[in-house]
Order: C-alpha cells, then structure tokens, then sequence
C-alpha cells in the first residue's frame, strides 16, 4: 500500500543571525502492507510528523521515493491527495461550523456530490456516535467527541490509506481506548491505517507493525512481538548503591547466564538473561557471595521502550 | 469546470460563517457611516467647495477605496485562525484548486465590500449626492479590483508570516503611507510638488483619482482607464502571488 525509499527532508532554521540546516527526516524506506494498522512509534522531534507529512503531499521531499496506493508521490500528488485521508496532530474543525457542515464541505472539497455528501456525513455521524450533536457548533464538543469528528472527516470520501498523527493524544484513558476501538474497526473496513504515536503501550496493543523512528532514521521495523523478541530474554533489574554497582558488575560479567550488562547511572544493573525467572536466584546468590547489598530486583519483561533503548541507547520515556 | 465548482463551495462557506456572526455587519457599516456623518461636514469648507454635494463628490469615492483597502488588507486575520485550527491543512490534503482556496475566500470579501459600499453610498444620496449608474457601477468595478487584491495579498502574507502578531504592524506600516499618498482624505491637489511625485508611484492614488473622476460624471477622463488598468494588472499579480502561497507546501 505505501512504498517508501530514501525520503528526505531538512529544514532551515534561523538562531539569531545563523542558519542552520537540520535533517528532520535522513532516508526512510517502509512499506506498509495493505488493511494493517502500521506504527510509526518515536519520541517528539524524531520526524514522525513531517514524514507523515510528506506522504499526505503536505510537504515536499527532498529526496527519495514513495509509492501510495499505487500512485507516485513525486508525479502525481493530485492523484495520491484522492486516495488518502489524513488527519492532522492539532484539529481540523472550525468552532463555528456543526460536525454536519464540516462533513459535508470536506466531502465536497473531494469533488462529490451535494446530496451523496449529506448521506455520507449522515452515515458518518452515525457511525462515529455523533448523531446527538451533529448540530452544534464544534466549539461545544468534548476532545473526544472532537476527535470523532476529525477522524470521521479524513475517511469521509472513503479511502484507501488514512493517516493519523497522533490520534490519541491529549485524551482521557476512557476516550483513548475508545479511539482504539474506531480504529480498529478503520481496519476492519479493509482500511490501511498509518499512525504516528509516541506512546509505547499504544504501539504495542493497536499496531499491528511499527517502525521506531529516532532522529530522522527508522531504527527497527517488525510486528511488537518480533522487536521485542529480538532483544532477547528479560530484563532483570538490580537496584545498587551508586558504590556498589561497580563491583556487582564484575562479579557478574560473565556468568553464562547474563547475555547482556548494562550499569544504570544513578546506580544498579541492567541484566538481559534468557529467562528471568531462573537468573534471579542465580544473581541473588552470586551477589550475597561477593557481599554486595542489593537494594531491590526487579524482573521486568522486554516492552517496545527496552527495543527503543537497545536501538538508541536511550529510553522513549526520558526523551 | 472544477475550479469555478471549488471556488463556489469555498465562496459559499466563507459566507456562511460570515453571515452567522452579525456583530460584523454592524462593524462594517458603523464606521463607514461615522466618516460620512462627523467627517465630511468639515469638508465644505475646507475645499472650497460650492455645494455640499459637490464636496461629498470628493469626499465619497475616496473614503470607498479607503474601504476597499483596508477591508481587504485584514481579512488575513481570519486566515491565521484558519490555519491555527488545522482547517486549511486540511483543506490541502483534498484534491481541491488552490486558486479556488484564495478566490473563494477573496470573493467573499470584494462581495462584503460592496454591500458596504452601496450602504455608503445610498447613505450619501441622502446628501444630495448624485452619480450616474453606468459610473458608479465602473466604480465599483475599480473597488472590487482594489479589496481582490488587497485581501489576496493579505492571504498571501498571512500564510507567509503564520502569527497575527507579525501581520498587524506589517499591514499597518504598509497601510499608513498607502493612505496618506493616496490623496484619499484630501485631493492631492493641495500637496507640493515633492509629494505628488512620490503619490505618482502609489497605484492606490491612480485608482483614487479614478474612482473621483467617475463619481464627476467625467467618463471620458484618461483617469478612468489608467486607474482601472493599474488596479487590474496588480490584483491579478496578488492573486497569482497569494495562490502560490496556498500551493506551496509550508511547514
């Protein structure tokens, strides 16, 4: 459905009386199957955003390719801008206008009919859960409500690819996995979904695949199960005074057991083992035999933060 | 085909949310209304001239092209709200003409313009103001030219500079001299030759010296023609200008 090589794009900025150049997005290859729910999970400033951008025609690439539902990007924008729907980060809607009006014009702005877009926003509002307020002003909603109407605007002219940046943000638990559910059922329509989200646990529950993107690059791309996995194992937690964690990291160096070691900066150990349950009682031993004084352990099962870290040094959640 | 049907859809829209704000309305008359009321009485005397009537002859053309200036300089306002509620990117991801994203909203504002600008001037028959229809209607062509081109450009920099705080001293800066060269509260004729020079190089004050020459019944006048041609050529620069803005992809 979407076939990407190489896309690029930096932007100018001025500080003061230098320009600089940063490279927000440094050659990004995807391809996104059809009818999947594909993830782009980064922390802000990773280039999410303007990539997203760049496939909704928004803004120009500087270099590479893309291919979507068949149309080129770079020859025939007009034509990619038909198959698409694109929902943007920070709202769509007019406070003035009624969730109706607003289906309706954004229907027409596709070329279609009048009267087919007075049955669409019907249809829409309707599936959307919207039909109550159909006729207020937008000013009036709640975020959730809101974001319903945002969502229902980008498919209204039923599309083969919808892309949504940043659908879940800012919205309460209750709202959040009520959007899960729509974009779920996107899916089920025989949809493409293409999100952009800095949550992890997002990522993990609604993607089918994901992208983690850092600093302009994809650095992994799989299904969650397939990254996590291939961090191998668990991770166990060693909490340590800052004194300790030296020694603690050479007694345990080594063991057969510990595939992986990595000390914390404010002192303790990260260990990734096989199997964690087994590696406790292990590095509990071995620590007590050195007479080091553990603080705390901590099995901990690898998330999509511990693939983002193993990948970028860094975890999703600091950044 | 698809563009005049774009321009329609983004005309009708605009209007729409026009309309439902009355307060607007009211604002764009009572101004208007406040000049011709506590403004042009002073200006029998002060130009010399016969009639009152022949005074608001002066007086009237000038103060609609004041309108059709500034009218059109700050409707980008509007769009800067526009575009910080998303409801422009949005637009842009449609297959819809970016002409007709600028001519709809344009439109608009050159057809508000009138409505004010017949207010006006039934107002001012009243004050025995007298023009013949066929010149007035001229008139209003040169008016409408003028607020197409200024809301164009207004639009075009609105889209360039994104923040209301950058667009106001910039449209006042612009504003200001355009006015006072433009001989629009009183004729030119007064000002020493230094400043008529300058004034030459404004085409607002060809269109203002147009737009009098119309309301004086002198048709035939070389101002007629040369104030309709300069404000032609620039509202479909502006356009030009503004449309490009709506189609180039912007951060």
């Amino acid at each position: 459905m979407i076939e990407t090589r190489g896309l690029r794009k930096s932007f100018r900025s001025r500080a003061g009386r230098e320009t600089k150049t940063v490279d927000a997005v440094r050659g990004v290859d995807l391809e996104v199957a059809k009818g999947e729910i594909f993830g782009f999970l980064g922390p802000n400033g990773a280039g999410k955003t303007t990539t997203l951008r760049m496939l909704a025609t928004l803004i120009e690439p500087d270099g590479g390719e893309a291919t979507i539902a068949g149309a080129d990007l770079r020859k025939d924008p007009a034509e990619v801008r038909r198959r698409i729907g694109y929902v943007p980060q920070g709202g769509s809607t007019w406070d003035e206008s009624t969730a109706r009006e607003e289906l309706v014009l954004h229907a027409r702005m596709y070329g279609i009919s009048k009267a087919d877009a007075q049955q669409r926003a019907t249809r829409a509002l309707d599936a959307f859960q919207l039909t109550e307020y159909a006729d207020r002003k937008c000013k009036t909603y709640s975020g959730g409500q809101r974001r319903r109407v945002e969502i229902a605007l980008g498919i209204i002219h039923e599309p083969k690819i919808v892309f949504l940046d940043e659908p879940t943000t800012g919205l309460d638990p209750q709202s959040r996995a009520h959007m899960w559910d729509e974009i779920r059922r996107l899916r089920g329509d025989g949809m493409t979904v293409f999100i952009t989200t800095h949550y992890l646990d997002e990522a993990d529950a609604l993607c089918d695949r994901i992208a983690i993107m850092d600093n302009g690059e994809v650095v992994a791309e799989g299904t969650p199960t397939e990254l996590k996995r291939e961090i191998s194992g668990d991770v166990v937690l060693v909490g340590l005074d800052l004194a300790a964690t030296g020694q603690a990291a050479k007694t345990l160096d080594g063991e057969p057991y510990v595939n992986k070691l990595e000390t914390v900066d404010e002192g303790g150990l990260r260990l990734y083992v096989d199997e964690g349950a087994t590696a406790i009682p292990q590095v509990l031993r071995r620590l007590d035999h050195a007479g080091l004084e553990l603080r705390s352990i901590e099995l901990h099962r690898p998330s999509l933060d511990d693939v983002f870290l193993t990948k970028t040094g860094r975890s999703l959640r600091e950044s | 085909m698809k563009f005049a049907r774009d321009t329609w859809l983004i005309f009708q829209r605009q209007t729409q949310l026009l309309l439902r704000n009355p307060v607007w309305v009211f604002v764009g008359v009572f101004q208007p209304v406040m000049y011709l009321l506590l403004f042009a009485p002073l200006l029998k005397p002060a130009l010399n001239a016969p009639t009152q009537a022949a005074a608001y002859k002066i007086f009237v053309p000038g103060l609609l092209v004041l309108l059709a200036i500034f009218g059109g300089l700050f409707q980008g306002f509007g769009l800067i709200a526009e575009l910080r509620a998303g409801v422009i990117e949005r637009s842009r991801v449609t297959p819809i003409s970016r002409l007709a994203l600028l001519l709809g909203r344009s439109l608009r504002d050159v057809v508000s313009l009138m409505a004010q600008a017949v207010i006006i001037t039934l107002l001012a028959l009243l004050f025995d103001l007298r023009v013949f229809i066929g010149d007035l209607l001229l008139a209003y062509l040169m008016l409408a030219l003028i607020a197409l081109m200024t809301s164009a450009v207004s639009y075009g920099v609105a889209l360039k500079v994104k923040s209301e705080d950058a667009l106001a001293p910039l449209m006042n800066t612009v504003a200001q001299p355009v006015l006072l060269l433009s001989g629009i509260l009183l004729p030119l004729t007064f000002a020493p030759g230094w400043l008529q020079g300058i004034a030459n190089w404004n085409p607002f004050s060809w269109a203002v010296d147009g737009t009098r020459a119309l309301f004086a019944g002198d048709l035939g006048s070389d101002k007629v023609w040369q104030g309709l041609s300069i404000t032609a050529v620039l509202a479909a620069l502006g356009v030009y200008w503004a449309a490009r803005q709506f189609a180039r992809s912007v951060r």
